[in-house]
């Protein structure tokens, strides 16, 4: 049933709570977008996931659903009558999206934050090599599953744009924390085009976060403590 | 008329019979009456065709459909379930399928890894994974009250992925020398476990009890693991 009150809890910032966003934009679906406030967590977070304590959970019609990938499924299922499907229709390329999903949540994401706390010339060329074999990955990734259209899910945005494209914001943070182009033209053309459609959909455009307010709040978030 | 292999309907699956992970494919296959071709690989020693096929993880299992290979065993239950629609092992209500797919996720990527540590640590190192591992069990643990299988009569995806709790810990905890998951803590868990075992197809598709505990010691003894 699509009846009943939407509710997200998240914050503005997360790359997971963006995902579900995304997916609620895409459908149309109204919600009320409850923030936690960074550092603490809410009575009825913790109520709401008591396994994981963790952001994003979906209230609809105040039954919990969480984890970012299944909270964008559940949409799609959910509101299955409304806007494009998430997922592909064939049983083969669905696997493909939650092949790679999955992979950029297990490896690609890892590597990213690697990134982020090398610390040293070697360790940074070693992250950085990890990170640009998963980039050419996904490249060719893209191409297999876009089969020509802009998105990895064809001609709209779904399951697996949402899933990489949730991560854009913090990558251009980190770029220019590091002064180092993670995602290169040069390198991986394709990603590059489709990271410009996806960044400029109007689905993506009201949740993705401003990435010089990003910025802000990541040296907040990552400020050393004084000795 | 020639063969063509490539393009036929044929279900191949590349496992290794003592593997959690292996043998959940077997599962949904068997459930769901699709005939396969099981080809032994041994992990040891990949295959070229295993590098082939999975160059991303190079892992077991990996399934052939239609001469298109599909990893990760999560992945390849959900293809499984979206190609052959009889016996459905996830429920058709969307906020139960979530759920469903979020004990799988928390069997495969917390229960799994603490059981893990337990065998592979000693001391204070161990019971704290043995902690965390009961701490996680506890949400299965209340999951099971009032049904037969977390499916409900029938077993389902999170039947299936908590074969690894039923056949791999609970199974050779004599072997780690610590019951991780009592009965008197865990009544539904051990309730469960029994009704797994009377179930014909799980009954064909786990590994038998014995070859699989020498395997395991042979292993454990090849990591100079102490066994009990």
């Amino acid at each position: 049933m699509a009846s009943g009150e939407v509710k997200l809890i998240g914050a503005w910032a997360s790359p997971f709570v963006m995902r579900p966003r995304v997916a609620l934009n895409l459908k149309s679906v109204p919600y009320e977008f409850l923030q936690e406030t960074f550092g603490s967590k809410s009575e009825l977070l913790l109520k709401s996931n008591p396994v994981h304590k963790k952001i994003p959970v979906l209230l609809h019609a105040d039954k919990p659903v969480c984890e970012s990938n299944i909270i964008v499924e559940y949409i799609d299922e959910t509101w299955s009558s409304s806007g494009p499907s998430l997922l592909p229709s064939l049983p083969y390329d669905r696997a493909m999206a939650r092949f790679w999903a999955a992979y950029i949540d297990e490896k690609w994401f890892v590597a990213l934050r690697n990134f982020l706390k090398a610390e040293g010339e070697e360790e940074k060329k070693a992250v950085i090599a990890e990170f640009e074999e998963g980039n050419a990955l996904l490249e060719k990734a893209f191409i297999d599953c876009s089969k020509g259209k802009p998105f990895f899910n064809g001609d709209h945005i779904g399951y697996l744009d949402i899933s990489l494209g949730s991560f854009l914001a913090w990558l251009r943070v980190t770029e220019l924390a590091a002064s180092y182009k993670l995602l290169d033209e040069a390198k991986t053309p394709s990603l590059c085009k489709w990271a410009d459609h996806f960044c400029n959909d109007p689905a993506v455009k009201p949740v993705m976060p401003e990435t010089a307010k990003l910025a802000e709040f990541a040296k907040k978030i990552f400020a050393k403590p004084q000795a | 008329m020639a063969e063509r292999s490539e393009d036929s309907e044929e279900v191949k699956l590349l496992g290794m019979w003592a593997s959690p992970f292996s043998r959940r494919i077997e599962i949904a296959l068997t459930l769901k009456g699709v005939p396969y071709e099981f080809s032994e690989q041994d992990i040891t020693n990949k295959s070229d065709l295993l590098l082939r096929l999975n160059p991303v993880y190079k892992m077991i299992p990996v399934l052939v459909h239609n001469g298109k290979p599909i990893s990760e065993s999560l992945v390849i239950l959900e293809y499984i379930d979206d190609t052959w629609r009889n016996n459905p092992i996830l429920p058709q209500d969307p906020s139960e399928r979530a759920m469903a797919r979020f004990w799988a996720k928390l069997i495969d990527q917390q229960i799994c890894v603490a059981a893990m540590k337990v065998a592979g640590t000693i001391g204070e190192e161990r019971d704290a994974a043995v902690e965390e591992t009961r701490n996680l069990l506890m949400f299965l643990e209340k999951e099971l009250v009032g049904k037969d299988f977390f499916g409900g009569q029938s077993l389902g995806l999170v039947d299936i992925v908590a074969t690894l709790v039923a056949f791999w810990l609970i199974r050779t905890e004599d072997l780690l020398g610590v019951k991780v998951v009592p009965v008197e803590k865990f009544p539904e868990i051990h309730r469960w476990v029994k009704n797994l075992s009377g179930n014909d197809v799980i009954k064909k598709c786990i590994p038998p009890e014995d070859e699989h505990l020498e395997y395991i010691r042979a292993r454990m003894d090849k990591l100079n693991i102490k066994s009990a």
